[in-house]
């Protein structure tokens, strides 16, 4: 049983056909890197993926389940988690109330109107613990608005690891990172346990590379390339997606 | 909150009629109460679930009618209040299942066609509401014997009602519910993706805060005896998001100083003033226009630009050590 | 049947009336997005403005041009002081024009007084005209035929020139009229003084039917709300028809429902928010 299963997705605004006849499978635990040219509709699979957009055919399964039809917010319930590729953080509060809020949103204490929040001790331990793996727990008290963006990255990974995921999805995770902060960020990407399928989508090659088992090249919302890095690397296929040819 | 300045400012409260020795001063008192009830209900949807309404009158105005025609077919007070507050209820639920169907300004436009439907019903349903003429009551209540027909037992059951609703009022706030509240007002999109059911979270605090207006309705209709159309029109509407948006949404002083401004504005400045209602919309505009955060968080930020400049002008022989300034407001 | 047709004829003009107070609005919410909640404020405005030039001994038309110039003078000063210091800030514009609205109502209180002014009736449309056999006051046909004649021009300033295309786009997509080179910023003080003078003017045009009075600003503006969201904002055509459903509604629902009059206009309104939040004619909302 796969993790995370697409099967002949298919997406269209007006006439522009953005994910075409998409079928894709991640085993469990995997690390899968999905890469193309910008306008790929690589975002976009993943929104499909997470409920934000309806697929106007095709199915999206997560561990044998048809989730094709189930609403966003129960997604995050069943076990999915993703980043963003522009940042959406809540800018006007502190690192820790961030992460917290992620760990709150599965749990049920989210509807209780009366306990102070800051008083929740296993929460915001949990919240902390979770900084601390990203290695922002020394700021987990500054407000977003006085961090860097380095760190702000490190944030959307630390709120998605939060909601403790069976499967992650990263938008982007490198996007305007300096090298050094990419380095940060790719030990924390490999620390994280096979229990968390991972799928990635990424721009850049050479960090995705060493990450990834397996590698799914989309072009123009189609699957083109699937395989190991050697495969798809060696594929012609993929030279002409990238060289426009 | 500083600690020192909240006890001396409730001791003040409380002790308001015997220091404030004219009946018209306290009643205004009342009055700033009351709308100060209106306004931080209206804030818990408008400031922590940033949706604004312009329609909560409508709310207002179903409580303090539903109340009058309960007292006057002979219901006693406390009938009265609770078929008044229910009735109150059963009308945020149907406003809110409208309005939600909307996002930001398409919101708004919702609420202001429900305030209206509610202002058309009570001016021209004359069989029911009386329309122009209004309706009046002629008793206040005497719960537990103390009688709420003198000025000073009316600002004291006002007061009482207004510290519950604060205390009510903090606790959401600080609560998970409250965070979860201002998360769908800061990244709707994101709350979702946590696994937040923001439909239900902003149907829950259009619930309370319509809550609040109707106590406010009630309140309002036992100080003056008497609700007509007035209440219910847009304008009214208008002037609570006013109160809310003057001084400063989001927090729990704001729409208490809002409150106070605008009654004591249309009451007191009034006599001073010829043009009040001038006045207030000229505030309002300059409050919206440089300090689009509200009065209480941009002067906050005024305060704070200020002592910056004096503390520079004062210790220039420091500039060498000086320490990082102050970060932006 | 006389009572039918007097009914439906009052309604029409009411309607015409209503287009000429709704056009502006819905430019305004089409293109710069904001309910522009002066506008009932400037349609009375521009009728003391009137009232001031008649009595200074100047004719009904020319007083209706000259006050619609300056309620147009007026928005465009708005426009330029006022909401253009909160670009994108749509909350923040509409606030402004809430509070705008209250301090037009106090400066008209002030200067004309709290008593209601009716504007005298031009003098070449004075009396009743016979149309099939009955009788109709003049009046409201020549609004009918103003209202169909500043829809027409309007509708070619918008389909035929230059300024119309460019609202035209500004209003379908304002981020791409902008790359396109459309100076999107001195559109919008364009098109919130058109607004604003179409108001003004049809304050003027209202005042022999409703008079001018303290709170005509509030009766109106809920109306203007109406015929928009039922047309669509950014629609003219929308606001044509919307004008005359509304127009019906209105006096239809006055003499058949006097207790419910408000509810027959609001809740068609209100259906159609919540069915369709773009209005039956408007393009959907990006």
């Amino acid at each position: 049983m796969s993790a995370l299963e697409l099967r002949g997705l298919d997406k269209a605004f007006g006439g522009l056909r953005v994910t075409a006849g998409v079928n894709l499978a991640v085993e469990p635990g995997e690390r899968r890197l999905i890469i193309g040219p910008n306008g790929a509709g690589k975002t976009t699979l993943f929104n499909l993926i997470t409920g934000e957009l309806r697929p106007d055919a095709g199915t999206v399964w997560l561990f044998g389940g048809d989730i094709t039809r189930v609403p966003t917010r129960r997604r995050a319930h069943l076990g999915l988690a993703r980043t963003y590729q522009i940042l959406t953080l809540f800018p006007n509060d502190t690192l820790l109330h961030n992460v917290s809020l992620s760990q709150l949103g599965l749990s049920r204490l989210r509807w209780n109107p009366i306990w102070r929040l800051d008083h929740q001790t296993e929460l915001l331990a949990a919240a902390r613990q979770m900084l601390a793996q990203v290695g922002l727990d020394q700021l987990a008290d500054r407000p977003v608005g006085q961090t860097a963006y380095g760190e702000r990255r490190r944030v959307e990974i630390a709120m998605a690891l939060a909601q403790r995921p069976k499967v992650l999805l990263l938008d982007e995770p490198f996007a305007g990172l300096s090298s050094d902060e990419r380095r940060d960020v790719k030990q924390l990407l490999a620390a994280i346990p096979r229990e968390v399928t991972i799928v990635m989508i990424e721009h850049d090659m050479d960090i995705a590379l060493d990450f990834a088992d397996r590698i799914t090249v989309l072009h123009f919302g189609r699957v083109e390339v699937e395989g190991s890095r050697a495969e798809v690397v060696a594929h012609p296929r993929t030279k002409e997606i990238y060289l426009g040819a | 909150m500083n600690r020192a300045a909240g006890i001396f400012a409730f001791a003040a409260l409380v002790t308001l009629p015997l220091w404030v020795g004219n009946a018209y001063y306290v009643n205004i008192a009342a009055q700033i109460l009351l709308y100060s009830i209106f306004a931080l209900g209206l804030n818990v949807l408008v400031g922590y679930g940033g949706l604004v309404s312009l329609g909560h009158a409508g709310l207002f105005g179903i409580a303090a009618y539903a109340g009058a025609l309960a007292i006057n077919t002979g219901g006693n007070h406390f009938v009265a209040i609770a078929s008044a507050l229910a009735a109150t209820i059963v009308a945020a639920a149907a406003f809110a299942m409208l309005a939600l169907r909307g996002t930001g300004l398409g919101f708004v436009m919702i609420t202001v066609a429900l305030g209206q439907i509610v202002w058309g019903v009570a001016y021209r349903w004359i069989s029911i509401t009386n329309g122009d003429n209004g309706i009046s009551i002629r008793t206040r209540p005497s719960p537990f014997g103390l009688s709420l027909a003198t000025a000073n037992g009316f600002y004291w059951a006002t007061l009482v009602v207004f510290l519950v609703a604060v205390a009510v009022i903090a606790i959401l706030a600080a609560s998970p519910f409250g965070a979860s509240l201002r998360g769908t007002r800061d990244q709707p999109r994101r709350m979702t993706a946590l696994g937040y059911n923001i439909w239900l979270i902003r149907f829950l605090a259009f619930l309370f805060s319509g809550l609040w207006s109707g106590v406010a309705g009630m309140l309002f209709l036992y100080y003056n005896q008497f609700i007509s159309p007035q209440a219910v029109a847009l304008s009214a509407s208008a002037e609570a998001l006013l109160m809310v948006i003057a001084g400063g949404t989001g927090t729990l002083l704001g729409p208490i100083v809002g409150a106070t401004l605008v009654v004591i504005m249309k009451n007191v400045a009034s006599a001073y003033i010829e043009r009040w209602n001038f006045v207030l919309g000229a505030i309002f505009v300059a409050i919206v226009v440089l300090m689009p955060e509200g009065m209480v968080p941009g002067s906050v930020r005024l305060a704070r630009w200020c002592g910056t400049r004096l503390r520079l002008r004062t210790a220039p022989a420091h500039s060498a050590t000086a320490p990082h300034p102050e970060g932006g407001g | 049947m006389n009572l039918w047709l007097l009914l439906a004829g009052n309604s029409i003009a009411f309607g015409g009336l209503l287009f000429l107070l709704s056009a502006g609005f819905a430019l305004i919410f089409g293109l710069m997005r904001i309910p522009n909640l002066t506008h009932g404020s400037l349609f009375m405005l521009g009728a003391y403005f009137a009232v001031s030039l008649i009595a200074m001994g100047l004719g009904f038309w020319p007083a209706a041009l000259i006050a619609a110039f300056g309620v147009a003078a007026f928005g465009g000063l708005v426009e330029r002081l006022l909401l253009r210091r909160l670009p994108g800030n749509e909350l923040a514009q509409v606030l402004v024009t809430l509070g705008l609205s209250f301090m037009i109502a106090d400066v008209c209180l002030m200067t004309w007084g709290g008593d209601p002014i009716s504007i005298e009736t031009p003098p070449g449309l004075r009396g009743a005209s016979h149309i099939a056999g009955f009788g109709f006051p003049t009046y409201r046909l020549g609004v009918i035929v103003v209202a169909v004649l500043c829809a027409t021009a309007l509708w070619g300033v918008l389909e035929q020139t230059r300024l119309g295309a460019m609202i035209r786009a500004g209003v379908d997509d304002p981020q791409i009229a902008r790359v396109v080179g459309i100076r999107v910023s001195r559109l919008f003080t364009i098109v919130f003084s058109l607004g604003a003078g179409l108001a003004g003017f049809a304050g003027v045009i209202g005042g022999p039917i409703l008079s001018v009075y303290p709170g005509l600003d509030q009766d109106m503006l809920p109306l203007a709300l109406v015929v928009v969201i039922l047309g669509g904002s950014g629609s003219l055509i929308g606001s044509f028809i919307g004008s005359f459903a509304v127009g019906l509604l209105y006096n239809f629902g006055q003499a058949l429902f006097p207790e419910l009059a408000y509810v027959v206009l609001f809740l068609p309104m209100l259906v159609v928010l919540v069915l369709r939040p773009q209005g039956l004619f408007g393009r959907a909302a990006p």
